[in-house]
């Protein structure tokens, strides 16, 4: 489903995030990216949402050669990649309900079915009933969740989450976990982020080590 | 997608149609729902939208009303025959007769010189001091009225025909007053095509200010914006609402200019009724009436759509997600 063959990402600064890095996600698959900070976990996620681009390698989605996306093409190819961010980004002065059908809205969903979609949303997310309420109005963790039924309402087939769990005391952030887990097992190709290795192992879940923009342990090139 | 296929078959062949329309709907009101949430500053920009538009139509106004004034002079604009001293009346009431009947003149009128001077006795107040004059020194005179108008295409026309009646026996002068008429109109056509300038200019103001404006109002939900682009919007989803808030401060705009224009017609009306009936003329300011008013809205309009689309498009080009840590 994923997968990166020797990508160099090099930011503006200079600072090469990602050395020749190579690595491959099956379909179905969930697999988390661990690593220090400043390891290249968010810089992996970044180029899988086209929100950069890498500057050397090639990295092929859904069987897709990335580089063969224009700009026209970004946001039709971004409606197939869920995206959480550890900052949710909500709309905060939309209610709970617009946050989520944004998605839908966006795909051109008709009208009479976007408040039943919605609702399924939330009702995965455990937030049936909080339509009306603004992000402000709930907690750090059910405004992540509203981020995450935002990122699965139209059932795309991958999800990216960049340290879901990062604000979440311990609790929240296992049910936050869990809620990924239940998205995979349905087919979703599920990919996280994080740096909590006492989370993470408690999911049989494959990882990814990331040091310095590169698999951790390999020998540096 | 399973869901989609699973309804094809009882939807309706128009629902592309009514899904466009009704995500449109939803976006207009909408965006004027934002305008309503921050009335002061949408206000001023309509408002200066308003004045930009008022000027120029009612410049173009003013041209129109002294163009309709002056029409009536253009039509009624006569040869005058002045007849040589001592032709008797019945003479010069048949050279009228024969010159009414050319197919060129549409009507001719004998004018005896008693009847010139009691015409000239009712408008000059000169009544008295007339008396004291011996004898008539008016001479005999036919007033002709061309078929084609004096001024325009057919002035030669009218010309020859003066040429031709000067020629006739017993015809002293022609005199055909033209030329002031034709300053008169050439400076309205000047005055014209200096309304078109002004308002071309005025136009580019007013998609200038569209184009700010809107630019501010990208930059307010620029967060906003990222996180559209995030989840897969598209550059015309994300412009869609500035265009639509374009179209607004446009329509806006439009009718504060026309009710400037039409309260200034409003107030001038009264004193212009007055100094025309002192003149005797039946002339009445008239307003922007329908199809310039119509044209006023569409105009505003147009150019808050265009101004917001050149804007939004550029700026909203820049606005992308997450470069930042
Ligand atoms: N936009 C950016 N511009 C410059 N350098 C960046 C940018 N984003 C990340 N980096 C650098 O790239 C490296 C990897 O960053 P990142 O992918 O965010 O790591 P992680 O998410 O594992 O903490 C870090 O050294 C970081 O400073
Ligand atoms: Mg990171």
């Amino acid at each position: 489903m994923i997968r990166f063959e020797q990508v160099v990402k090099r930011y503006p600064s200079g600072r090469e995030a990602l050395a020749d890095l190579s690595l491959e996600v099956g379909r179905g698959e969930m697999v988390f990216l661990t690593g220090h900070s400043g390891a290249g976990k968010s810089t992996v996620l970044k180029l899988l949402a086209l929100i950069e681009r890498p500057t050397r390698g090639r990295i092929d989605v859904a069987g897709r050669d990335t580089r063969t996306i224009g700009r026209r093409g970004v946001p039709a190819y971004r409606r197939n990649v869920g995206m959480v961010f550890q900052d949710h980004k909500l709309l905060h002065d939309r209610p709970v309900w617009d946050n989520v059908a944004l998605p839908l809205v966006i795909a051109g969903t008709p009208r009479r079915e976007l408040d039943r979609r919605v609702r399924a949303g939330l009702d995965q997310v455990g937030l049936l009933g909080r339509e009306g309420a603004f992000p402000v109005e709930l907690s750090t963790g059910e405004q992540q969740r509203v981020g995450i039924a935002r990122a699965v309402v139209t059932k795309p087939p991958i999800l990216i989450a960049d340290e879901p769990t990062g604000n979440l005391d311990p609790e929240l952030a296992l049910e936050v976990m869990k809620l990924f887990r239940s998205f995979n097992e349905v087919g979703v190709t599920v990919v996280i982020a994080s740096h909590d290795l006492h989370l993470i192992e408690q999911f049989g879940a494959r990882r990814i080590a990331l040091a310095g923009g590169r698999i951790a342990g390999e020998p540096h090139g | 997608m399973a869901e989609g296929a699973r309804h094809a078959g009882t939807r309706s062949f128009l629902e592309p149609v009514t899904l466009w329309l009704e995500r449109h709907l939803q976006t207009l009101v909408a965006s004027l729902g934002r305008i309503a949430r921050a009335p002061f500053g949408s206000l001023l920009t309509m408002g200066v939208i308003g004045i930009a538009l008022a000027l120029p139509a009612a410049l173009g106004l003013v041209v129109d009303n002294a163009r309709s004034a002056s029409g009536g002079w253009q039509d009624a604009l006569d040869l005058s025959l002045y007849l040589k001293p001592g032709i008797p009346e019945r003479d010069g009431a048949q050279l009228s007769g024969r010159i009414g009947a050319r197919g060129d003149v549409a009507s001719a009128r004998y004018v005896s010189p008693a009847d010139g001077l009691a015409e000239f006795r009712r408008w000059s107040g000169l009544g008295g001091a007339l008396d004291a004059l011996k004898d008539n020194p008016l001479p005999g005179m036919v007033v002709v009225r061309p078929r084609a108008p004096a001024i325009g295409p057919d002035a030669a026309a009218v010309e020859r025909l003066a040429g031709e009646l000067r020629a006739l026996p017993g015809v002293d002068q022609v005199q055909l007053d033209t030329e002031w008429v034709r300053r008169f109109t050439s400076i309205l056509e000047a005055l014209r095509r200096a309304v078109l300038l002004v308002a071309g200019l005025l136009g580019l103001a007013v998609l200038m200010i569209v184009g700010n404006t809107v630019r501010l109002d990208i930059d307010a939900r620029r967060a906003e914006i990222e996180v559209v682009k995030l989840v897969g919007g598209s550059d015309g989803f994300v412009r869609r609402p500035f265009l639509y808030g374009g179209v607004w401060y446009g329509l806006g705009g439009g009718l504060l200019g026309w009710i400037l224009v039409e309260a200034l017609v409003l107030a001038l009306a009264g004193p212009i009724d007055r100094v025309a009936s002192a003149y005797g003329s039946a002339f009445a300011l008239h307003g922007l009436g329908l199809r310039a008013s119509v044209a006023l809205l569409a105009t505003g309009t147009m150019l808050g759509w265009l101004g917001a689309f050149v804007s939004a498009t550029r700026h909203l080009r820049q606005i992308e997600p997450g470069t930042e840590g």
